[in-house]
């Protein structure tokens, strides 16, 4: 296979599980539990990257107390919590990630 | 001032959508980066590889995809990899179906096409929120258009002057940090909390899957879990 059909046809395949469900849902009638599942999906996803992506420090699982990006995951869940900004909980983010970075490596 | 009975204007939502994009592109544009370096580095022609960003549109995919073309992966293999990887984006397209669905079939084959981690994030937020739905998917394609060309142009940043990034280089902890900022408003009640604390849980325990399937596993526990506690507490 050559490399350009390679590249196209994964373009269409990613293509197609991105429309899959906007056109499906236009024609078939999907079971009410599955409506109701929806309303999860955005919590679901983005929390199953989120937590990961904390624990990974240095590309490596790292689940100890000198993994900074714990500490300052924690305050941006609070901030979030709290504020509901979204400009206010990145900023706020990364500054405990610098401060806590900085900690960490002293001690 | 009565949001919720006049839509906003197009261009209104347009820019906004522009606008709560932009802080994630902090994370994308790095990513993207790597991805351009990363292509040439596996001797990708500089057309296929500025292509691919176009064409997939898929960051984690294409970084995969870039490695295994190195590898000299048979294509076949490479395709089932990308829709592996790629397969939460289905979740994404059942969970943005309804709000798009009285749109024409050419916004809807955009939209699609714009169906990122990144411009879902946002937009689906944007859908949960108060105001007149009408003019919404202006705020979708501003947010899907806007990361769509960050992450052109830094594919091609990528390809031509490489990813001389510093080690710790900590601006892709924008992305999680931005999910922080979308999810944790939106957990309102006990059913949505459960299901993102089993996704999270579920996510670490799966992390060692191979192409993201691990996430797919997190984010149906997380619904099912989700399910099962609202039902519980009818």
């Amino acid at each position: 296979m050559s490399l350009w059909l390679v590249i196209l046809l994964a373009g269409m395949l990613t293509f197609a599980i991105r429309f899959s469900f906007i056109l499906l849902l236009d024609r078939i009638k999907v079971p009410s539990w599955f409506r109701r599942g929806l309303r999860f999906v955005p919590m679901a996803v983005l929390s199953a990257i989120i937590l990961p992506e904390l624990a990974t420090h240095n590309a490596a699982l790292d689940l100890s107390l000198r993994n900074p990006q714990l500490y300052a995951g924690a305050l941006a869940i609070l901030v979030a919590w709290r504020t509901k900004n979204v400009l206010l909980t990145i900023l706020a983010g990364m500054a405990a990630l610098l401060v806590f970075q900085a900690l960490l490596g002293i001690l | 001032m009565n949001e919720s009975t006049t839509p906003t204007t197009r261009g209104s939502e347009f820019w906004r959508g522009v606008r709560d994009e932009a802080p994630i592109l902090l994370g994308v544009a790095p990513f993207g980066l790597i991805f351009g370096a990363l292509a040439i580095d596996a001797h990708i022609a500089v057309p296929v590889a500025q292509a691919m960003s176009s064409i997939i549109f898929a960051g984690a995919s294409q970084i995969i995809a870039a490695q295994m073309i190195g590898a000299g992966t048979s294509g076949l293999v490479i395709l089932l990899v990308v829709s592996v990887v790629n397969l939460r984006h289905a979740l994404y397209s059942a969970s943005v179906a309804p709000h798009v669905r009285h749109l024409a079939p050419g916004w809807k084959i955009l939209l699609a096409y714009l169906l990122t981690d990144e411009a879902y994030a946002v937009t689906i937020t944007h859908y949960n929120q108060e105001g007149h739905p009408a003019n919404k998917h202006w705020y979708f394609l501003g947010a899907g258009l806007t990361l769509w060309t960050t992450w052109q142009v830094s594919t091609a940043m990528g390809i031509f002057i490489g990813a001389q990034l510093p080690q710790n280089w900590p601006l892709d902890f924008v992305l999680p940090l931005t999910f922080i900022a979308l999810v944790v408003p939106a957990l309102k009640d006990k059913a949505g909390v459960a299901a993102a604390v089993t996704a999270a849980l579920v996510g670490m325990l799966t992390l060692g899957f191979p192409f993201k399937t691990g996430l797919l596993v997190a984010a149906f526990s997380g619904i099912l879990t989700g399910l099962l506690v609202e039902g519980r507490s009818k």
